[in-house]
């Protein structure tokens, strides 16, 4: 392709190419302080493509491929061009990935003991592990937690944060701007902006962490903190793990065991204030 | 109804692990994962070994439970092998 660049987050070495420079300009930016190590083939490659040639100049439009890809998934235009590449790389992973059980989880981290947040879409995991990160807790990611199916522990996997909507002007006063990247108005996601995590997070993102707390966050409500059982935390975790059923065995025995060595709450929040204060207090429990 | 026999999965075939109430159970033929509740981990141990009918297979467990009334324990633990047995758990003998 015309351009390109690598990137490695956490255990994934990417090979992002693309018919124009501006989505690859600004990986690169976003990008820019993860170590690198030019000598690793690429575990996961995104194409950024335009569909017919013409297409590069004139209106032109993002198709997203690599070796996933999803069928008929609409394209999106250039100036979206960092969210299509965001869209492969989680793809590439969410697809892809084998070496570890992949959860659709944010983690932060303290002292080696990992808290895992699971949640769908707006529950505010990602949110609260930005958050978190910004003061005495390590980011580990927003999006995905990496276990390892041999030994238990969690690998972090600390792509650039994508705050969404509300979540970009909480994030942004607490921030340097230059960790900021560019507001993308209007993405069929709504508003989004990515934050670089802190040097310190991506210093240690081959650093894994032993499970400590599982969270299950759910935005809205009073403030609430309800222990879950084994069986529930397990069955919501197959469903929130988009490779367990492709693992086999090997991702059984690692989420059985993750369930049994690990205690699981859902928790509800009134606001990320709120959230922050129910993630220090578990913290507080199982740390004792 | 008959009462139709039937047998465990051959040894090796299941990895059974118990999580608080639930049981997870990963049938390592089809490499799919069950999640099944009481009675059912108690009757894929009582199982193990010969085919067994509800009727057989109500004498093994009131070894070790309290089944109450017979002929309602055989109707439950029918319809439970055919559970089983639609899980692929369990087949016909």
């Amino acid at each position: 392709m015309r351009y390109s660049v690598r990137i490695a987050v956490g255990p994934v070495q990417f090979r992002i190419g693309s018919d124009w420079p501006d989505p690859v300009a600004a990986l690169g930016r976003l990008y820019a302080s993860y170590p690198q190590d030019p000598d690793r083939p690429a575990d996961a490659t995104v194409r950024l493509f335009a569909a017919r040639p013409w297409r590069r100049w004139i209106r032109p439009s993002v198709h997203i491929g690599g070796d996933f890809v999803i069928p008929d998934a609409l394209p999106l235009p250039l100036a979206m061009g960092l969210l299509a590449a965001e869209m492969g790389m989680n793809l590439q992973v969410a697809l892809g990935w084998r070496r570890h059980m992949l959860l659709h989880a944010s983690a932060v981290a303290r002292g080696g003991r990992a808290v895992i947040m699971s949640g769908e879409s707006g529950s505010g995991k990602s949110t609260l592990a930005a958050l978190l990160g910004e003061g005495d807790w390590r980011l580990m990611g927003d999006e995905f937690t990496l276990i390892d199916p041999a030994g238990g522990d969690a690998l972090a996997f600390p792509r650039a944060v994508s705050l969404k909507n509300e979540a970009i002007a909480e994030v942004a006063a607490r921030v340097d701007p230059a960790r900021l990247g560019p507001l993308l108005a209007d993405t069929p996601k709504g508003a989004i902006r990515h934050l670089i995590p802190r040097a310190d997070a991506i210093a240690a993102m081959h650093e894994p962490a032993r499970p400590a707390l599982i969270l299950f966050p759910r935005f809205g409500g009073a403030a609430a903190i309800e222990p879950m059982g084994e069986g529930e935390a397990f069955v919501r975790l197959t469903e929130a793990s988009t490779n367990y059923v492709a693992l086999g065995e090997a991702g059984f025995a690692a989420l059985t065991r993750l369930v049994r060595e690990t205690p699981a709450f859902a928790i509800s929040y009134p606001d990320s204030a709120a959230g922050m204060a129910l993630v220090e207090q578990l913290w507080a429990d199982v740390s004792r | 109804m008959t009462d139709r026999a039937y047998r465990a999965a051959p040894p090796g075939a299941l990895r059974v692990e118990p999580l608080g109430e639930l049981t997870a159970i990963f049938d390592r033929r089809s490499m799919q994962t069950h999640l099944v509740v009481s009675p059912m981990p108690e009757i894929l141990n009582a199982m193990a070994g010969d085919a067994c009918n509800a009727a057989a297979l109500a004498d093994r467990l009131a070894e070790t439970f309290d089944l109450g009334g017979a002929d309602d324990a055989r109707g439950v633990l029918a319809e439970r092998l055919r559970e089983l047995a639609a899980m692929g758990l369990v087949e016909r003998a």
